[in-house]
C-alpha cells in the first residue's frame, strides 16, 4: 500500500491505462501542454505525446460530440470537461447522444467512452462554478454516473470506467484533490455500482458519496466519542445504484441520514431514503434525515458560502434526531 | 469525370427506388401505420445519390433525420428500413429508433440523428478515430441549411481544421429549416461562406444535377482523402414535400414548388442517359419497374415482420 493523494490516483490510473491500451486517449481543455487545470494530467504531454493527449479549442460540445464518435470507431476517449459546470455547454451531447446511441440504434453503436469532470463547492468562485449537480446526470438511463470519495476508490473506480464499454460520467471533486489515503500497489479495477461500507456501526446507517463521504467519516469520529457508532456507506456510484449494503444495514440500524453535497430537492437523499421506506418500511423507528446544501445559488463570501454547504454539525445534528426520533 | 454505364444505371435504380419508397411510406403513414415523424427525401434524391455514389466503402457516412434515401444509397435493405418505419424487431434499428434514428455500421452509415446539428461533432470523432489509427478514411457529414445556425457547427467546423481532419462537410441547402427561408435565419445567403470563416475550402454545386454533384463530391472526397484536411460543399436542392407528413406549407407558393418539379432530378437524369445512349427508354423503364416491385416486396417484408418482444424493451441499455 502507498499513502496517495485523491490528485496522484487519478493520474496513476490514467497513465497506466494509456501504457495498457493504445486505443485510451485523453482530450480536453488544457488537458496537454498545461498538465490540467487540477494537475491531473501533468508530464502526459510530454510521455505520450500531442497525438494522444489533445488540447481542444474551448468547444464542450466539440469536445464531448467529438468523443463520442471516437468511441463509435473503437476507440476508449477519456474526455476532461474543465467543471461539471461547463458539462451544462455538452448537455445535448451527453444527454441525448452519450446516453442513447447504443439503445436507439438496437445496440450498434458502442460507447467506450469516459467523460472525467470537477464538480463540488466551497472554493469561493461564485454560483456558476461551484455546483455540484451529479444527479442531474444520475437522471438519464444509458449513462453511468461514478463520484469516488477515497483515492483508493478513485483510482480502482476509473480504471474500471475506462476499460468499460459503456459511456460513463466521472466525477471528482474539486476540494479533494490533495485528500490522502492507502492505495494499493498492484493493478486493480473496483466494478462499478456497488456501494461500500466504509465504516462498520450498528446504532444509525449514514449514506454518502464523494465529498459527503469524506464529511460523515468525521461525523462518525465525533459519534464514537459520544458511544454512537454509525455505519458509513459509501454509494460510490449514482447509476446504477446500489442499494444493498444500504437496505442491509438499515436492517440493522433502523435509522438512517443521507448526506450530500447538492440541493436537497430532488437529490440523492430523496431518492435513497425513498428508496428504504419502499423496500424496508418495516424496520424504519425513525424519520430519514436528509443533509444537502442549502437552496440557493452558492454565494462568493466565505462565510456565506460555508452557511450554505453541508458541515459535520449538520450531519451530527441529523443524527441525534434520528436516534431521538 | 468517367462513371461506367453499369455505374450509372445503379444510381439511377437508386434514386427511383428512393422515390418510389417515399412515395409509399408517405401512404403508409397516413394508413397510421407509421408513428412519430416522418421526413421524406423526396426532391432531393440525385444530392445523396451523387455524393455517396462518389465514396469508397472505407468512407464513413452520418447524416441528419432526414436519412431514408441515405439509407438507401449507403446500402441498407429497403426491407428493414420500411421495418423500421413500421417499428418492428427487423427494422434496422430494431424498431427502436424510427424514422429519424437509422443507422448501419455493417455498411460504414453512422446514422440518422434527430437533434438539428448535433451529430456534426460526432462526425468529427469519427473523423478523429480514423485519423489516430491511420486509415485511408473520408467522414462525409451530411446536413441541412437549418443547422448552420446552431453552435454545433462552428464547434465541428473549428476543430475540424484545427485538428486538420478527414472530413467533408456536406451541407444540403434545400432553402428551408422547416418553414424559415435560409434569408430570414441565416447571415450569409450562401451557406458556403461560412466555411470561410474556418479556412475551409468550400463549393457550392447543383444539387438536381446529379453528374454535378458525383463531380463535385468525388473532387472533394479525393481531395480530402489526400490528407489537406477538412472541406464543405454546400449542394443546392429542394424538397418536393412539406418538412414532414403534416406540414401545411404556408410558406411557400404553389407556383415555386411547380417551378422546382420542373426540374425534378430523376427527370434530368433520365434525359441525361438517354441523351448521351448510355440507356434506351425501355432499360429505364424496366429498371423503374423494379424499383417499384422492390418497394412492394420490402413492405410486405416489412408488414409482415414481428412487432419486438417485450424483453426488447430493457436491452442494449448498457453494453456492461
Amino acid at each position: 500500500m502507498a499513502r496517495l493523494t485523491m490528485r496522484e490516483a487519478i493520474s496513476q490510473a490514467l497513465w497506466e491505462e494509456m501504457e495498457r491500451d493504445s486505443s485510451v486517449f485523453i482530450l480536453g481543455e488544457e488537458v496537454g501542454v498545461w498538465g490540467g487545470t487540477y494537475a491531473v494530467t501533468k508530464g502526459f504531454y510530454d510521455h505520450f505525446g500531442a497525438g494522444r493527449v489533445k488540447d481542444t479549442p474551448i468547444s464542450e460540445s466539440a469536445i464531448v460530440g467529438a468523443a463520442i464518435g471516437a468511441a463509435m470507431t473503437g476507440l476508449r476517449p477519456v474526455a476532461e470537461l474543465m467543471t461539471i459546470n461547463f458539462a451544462f455547454s455538452a448537455m445535448d451531447h451527453i444527454v441525448n447522444q452519450a446516453a442513447k446511441l447504443h439503445y436507439m440504434f438496437g445496440g450498434q453503436f458502442v460507447l467506450p467512452l469516459v467523460i472525467r469532470t470537477v464538480s463540488g463547492g466551497g472554493r469561493q468562485l461564485g454560483a456558476t462554478h461551484s455546483q455540484t449537480p451529479d444527479v442531474v446526470f444520475a437522471h438519464f438511463p444509458g449513462l453511468k454516473v461514478v463520484a469516488p470519495g477515497t483515492p483508493e476508490d478513485a483510482k480502482g473506480l476509473l480504471k474500471a470506467a475506462i476499460r468499460s464499454n459503456d459511456p460513463i460520467m466521472f466525477i471528482e471533486h474539486a476540494t479533494m484533490y490533495q485528500v490522502r489515503g492507502e492505495v494499493p500497489e498492484e493493478d486493480y479495477s473496483i466494478p462499478i455500482g456497488v456501494s461500500k461500507i466504509q465504516r462498520q456501526g450498528k446504532d444509525v446507517t449514514i449514506v454518502s458519496y464523494s465529498k459527503g463521504l469524506e464529511l460523515s467519516m468525521k461525523a462518525a469520529e465525533e459519534l464514537a466519542r459520544d458511544g454512537v457508532e454509525a455505519e458509513v456507506i459509501d454509494l460510490r456510484t449514482l447509476r446504477p445504484l446500489d442499494m444493498g449494503p444500504v437496505i442491509e444495514s438499515f436492517k440493522k440500524t433502523n435509522r438512517a441520514v443521507i448526506v450530500e453535497e447538492g440541493w436537497k430537492s430532488f437529490g440523492v437523499g430523496a431518492e435513497v431514503s425513498t428508496r428504504i421506506y419502499e423496500d424496508a418500511f418495516d424496520y424504519v423507528d425513525a424519520p430519514i434525515k436528509r443533509v444537502a446544501q442549502k437552496e440557493v445559488p452558492l454565494p462568493y463570501n466565505r462565510n456565506l458560502e460555508q452557511m450554505a454547504l453541508p458541515q459535520v454539525p449538520d450531519i451530527l445534528a441529523a443524527v441525534k434526531e434520528v436516534l431521538n426520533g | 469525370m468517367n462513371i461506367n454505364p453499369e455505374k450509372h444505371l445503379d444510381m439511377y435504380y437508386q434514386m427511383v427506388l428512393i422515390r418510389r419508397m417515399e412515395e409509399r411510406a408517405a401512404e403508409l403513414y397516413q394508413q397510421g401505420k407509421i408513428g412519430g415523424f416522418l421526413h421524406l427525401y423526396i426532391g432531393q434524391e440525385a444530392v445523396s445519390t451523387g455524393l455517396i455514389g462518389a465514396r469508397l466503402p472505407q468512407d464513413r457516412v452520418i447524416t441528419a433525420y432526414r436519412d431514408h434515401g441515405v439509407a438507401v444509397n449507403c446500402g441498407l435493405p429497403v426491407n428493414a428500413i420500411l421495418a423500421e418505419l413500421l417499428g418492428k424487431a427487423t427494422g434496422v434499428s430494431k424498431g427502436r429508433g424510427g424514422s429519424m434514428h437509422m443507422a448501419d455500421t455493417s455498411r460504414n452509415f453512422w446514422g440518422g440523428h434527430a437533434i438539428v446539428g448535433s451529430h456534426l461533432p460526432l462526425a468529427a470523432g469519427l473523423a478523429l478515430g480514423d485519423q489516430y489509427a491511420n486509415k485511408d478514411a473520408v467522414t462525409i457529414c451530411m446536413f441541412g441549411d437549418g443547422a448552420t445556425n446552431i453552435g454545433y457547427f462552428h464547434e465541428a467546423l473549428n476543430l475540424s481544421k484545427v485538428w486538420k481532419l478527414p472530413l467533408l462537410w456536406v451541407c444540403e441547402n434545400n432553402q428551408y429549416g422547416m418553414g424559415t427561408t435560409v434569408e430570414h435565419a441565416s447571415a450569409v445567403s450562401e451557406i458556403r461562406q461560412k466555411a470561410e470563416g474556418y479556412g475551409i475550402p468550400n463549393e457550392r454545386v447543383d444539387g438536381m444535377d446529379i453528374i454535378a454533384v458525383y463531380d463535385a463530391s468525388s473532387k472533394a472526397i479525393e481531395r480530402v482523402r489526400s490528407g489537406e484536411g477538412p472541406y464543405l460543399l454546400e449542394i443546392m436542392t429542394y424538397r418536393f414535400r412539406g418538412h414532414s407528413m403534416g406540414d401545411p406549407e404556408r410558406y411557400r407558393e404553389q407556383a415555386e414548388i411547380k417551378k422546382w418539379q420542373e426540374q425534378d432530378p430523376i427527370g434530368i437524369y433520365h434525359s441525361y442517359l438517354l441523351g448521351k445512349k448510355i440507356a434506351s427508354s425501355d432499360e429505364l423503364t424496366g429498371i423503374e419497374k423494379r424499383a417499384e416491385e422492390d418497394v412492394k416486396a420490402a413492405e410486405a417484408f416489412a408488414q409482415t415482420s414481428p412487432e419486438p418482444t417485450p424483453e426488447e424493451l430493457f436491452m442494449d441499455i448498457y453494453v456492461d
